[in-house]
């Protein structure tokens, strides 16, 4: 794999704050929050596995946005909504022409513009090479803070948002169910969930940040908004404007392979006690959960 | 490329963590069918005196890393761990698919290149190539990979694989490696503690889970007095979490916990699509519903058709009488 060097992965930051300050506009201490988007089934979706194993049926699929994602998206709307500035909000995708959908939604909801990388050759990459095709467009876009979901509810992989900030070089806090932005922009107060608690981690900007459920409750798409969104721009990109070589990205640059697609076992339905005295079931339980399932 | 399985452990002040013996369990598997060396890297503050344990449980070598800091650090030890696999470069690296786990694993990953499968609920070798199993879709199906890099890397489930034995005649040669202490950009501050003395969700062995049927906050009383007696974590559905009777923290489904418990009691759980995604690895699972028509029966070893506030409370009780004997 290969990295840029350290210092050409800083200067590619939007710019440093010296060069804000020369600068000098009124609009200096605008942000560049980012917001990384992916297009999954809905959770309602019924899985069916392929007979031959080789992926599932997609047939009569509902897509959404991964609704760790509108989390997201809401926190990065509302920490614009807070500084009240020209803080922008971008939403950056990678998937097929449909993610175009989900795209719309998050612009509807109110983020300002939209990357959408789109690329047959992108097609059967990893976690690893998703996060390379981000880390680009991020880095050529510029960017503040990045909000991601903790993770996509297809893949379930949760690996996406750690590899770009690898990849960039920043920080990162997964899992966070609480963010406070420093009044001087450089820093934030952040909780990230573990098990049986919380971490409160203080954690310098740039940064990058997976979102939980209980951050916020992301709004609905009005209907101004929904008009004002195919309005907005939303930039596609393809492997060749994106700069990266065919063996960085796809199946050719992952590094794990799919080698096949099971359906999940049926559970068999099992005893179910009704028509008895409450007590005799009961005692009917706990003698089954002891002496058959021997688990108790 | 060394001929090595090399375990995360993972600790927490001090003492070991549950997933880390499960680890060493799977791992001395695979290193046994490679003919290869289980080792294993601990880091945190006074942690030595844990390589001992990890011997017992069959560690040819512990790579000990001292850190002044209690708490961990995303940077500090995904610096570490890539430090350390660059140079021992085994060829499986096995962590925890728990919050420490899942964090590091990916950062790990992303920085020594390695090939990385999350949450897995499988392992195995075949042709001397580990193959990774792990449910997609919230569980709805799985999938198998290999790596195509090295090392391979896994994180494993908690409550997958049983705890390796431990042979107080074993023992590892420790070996010390360097934790720089770089000036981190994301540090933890404070650790705040929300779940009472059970463990979390996520590691619980039985779990007992209510449902919108569960009416208010103050019923789910008789699930912790149950949970009590059983030694049991509460849990709730998707539906109960959003009527307000329980914290998000408390939600077992697709965009809420994902469990792997011996024992799962759903109570007042109709058994959306969702909420089965979260839990139906569990062993047993044991429904309480008063609608019999409740598809979370189809799912379930067990079931009680009646109505959950006169099933709990016999139920607790009859487990009392049971446990006292």
């Amino acid at each position: 794999m290969t990295f840029p060097p350290a210092a050409s992965r800083r200067e590619s930051r939007r710019r440093t704050p010296e060069r804000r300050g020369a600068a000098g506009r009124a609009s200096e201490a605008e942000v560049k929050i980012v917001v990384i988007l992916k297009q999954v089934p809905d959770t309602e979706t019924k899985i069916k596995v392929k007979a031959d194993g080789s992926g599932i049926e997609t047939d009569g699929i509902k897509y959404v946005i991964s609704p760790y994602d509108e989390y997201a998206i809401e926190e990065g709307l509302r920490m614009k909504e807070k500084l009240a500035d020209d803080s922008t909000v971008t939403v950056v995708s990678v998937g097929p022409d449909r993610a175009i959908e989900a795209i719309r939604t998050a612009l509807a909801m109110g983020a300002d513009d939209a990357i959408h990388v789109n690329d047959p050759g992108l097609e059967g990459g990893d976690s690893l090479a998703t996060a390379r095709v981000m880390a680009k467009v991020i880095r050529d876009h510029g960017f503040d803070i990045i909000f991601a979901g903790k993770q996509a509810i297809d893949l379930d992989q949760a690996q996406v948002g750690s590899a770009v900030a690898e990849l960039l070089d920043i920080p990162q806090v997964n899992v966070v169910a609480k963010f406070e932005l420093a009044a001087d922009k450089t820093k934030a107060t952040v909780s990230r969930r573990i098990e049986g608690g919380e971490e409160v981690i203080e954690v310098s900007l740039p940064a990058l940040l997976t979102c939980e459920k209980g951050l916020n409750e992301p709004r609905y798409a009005s209907l101004p908004g929904i008009m004002k969104a195919k309005k907005k721009p939303v930039k596609q990109v393809d492997l060749a404007a994106l700069g990266l070589g065919a063996a960085e990205v796809g199946a050719a640059g992952s590094h794990v392979k799919i080698l096949k697609w099971l359906p999940l076992p049926e559970r068999q339905a099992g005893k179910v006690l009704k028509g008895m005295e409450t007590a005799a079931a009961v005692k009917e339980l706990v003698r089954l959960l002891r002496e058959e399932a021997k688990i108790i | 490329m060394a001929n090595e399985v090399l375990v995360l452990a993972e600790q927490r002040d001090g003492n070991l963590k549950k997933i880390s013996l499960e680890l060493m369990g799977i791992g001395a598997e695979l290193a046994g069918k490679l003919g290869a060396d289980l080792t294993a890297v601990v880091i945190g503050n006074g942690v030595e005196g844990l390589a001992k344990t990890l011997g017992a449980a069959g560690a040819r070598k512990v790579y000990v890393g001292e850190t002044s800091e209690k708490n961990y650090n995303t940077e500090i030890y995904t610096q570490a761990v890539s430090d350390l696999i660059k140079q021992a470069q085994p060829q499986i690296v096995l962590a925890g698919a728990t919050s420490l786990g899942k964090d590091l694993a990916g950062r790990v990953a992303a920085r020594v290149g390695a090939g990385l499968a999350t949450d897995c609920t499988e392992l195995r070798i075949e042709n001397g190539k580990l193959v990774m199993r792990r449910p997609v879709y919230s569980g709805k199906a799985y999938v198998e990979l290999e790596s195509t890099a090295s090392p391979a890397m896994a994180s494993v489930r908690p409550n997958t694989y049983g705890p390796a034995a431990q042979d107080a005649s074993r023992s590892a040669e420790v070996v010390k490696i360097d934790v720089k202490a770089a000036t981190p950009r994301a540090v933890v501050k404070e650790t705040l503690k929300i779940a009472g003395d059970k463990p979390d969700l996520t590691e619980a062995e039985i779990i007992v889970s209510g449902g919108r049927a569960m009416k208010a906050a103050e019923n789910f009383k008789i699930l912790h007095e149950l949970g009590d007696v059983i030694g049991a974590t509460v849990g709730a559905s998707r539906a109960a979490v959003d009527s307000g009777y329980a914290p998000h923290s408390m939600q077992v489904g697709q965009t809420g916990k994902v469990v792997n418990p011996k024992l799962y009691f759903a109570v007042g759980i109709s058994g959306a699509i969702q909420h089965l995604a979260g839990m139906r690895t569990s062993k047993v699972i044991v429904a309480i519903n008063k609608d019999p028509d409740a598809p979370i029966f189809q799912k379930a070893d067990y079931g009680i058709v009646d109505d959950l506030y006169t099933v709990v409370p016999l139920l607790t009780q009859e487990f009392k009488k049971l446990l006292a004997e």
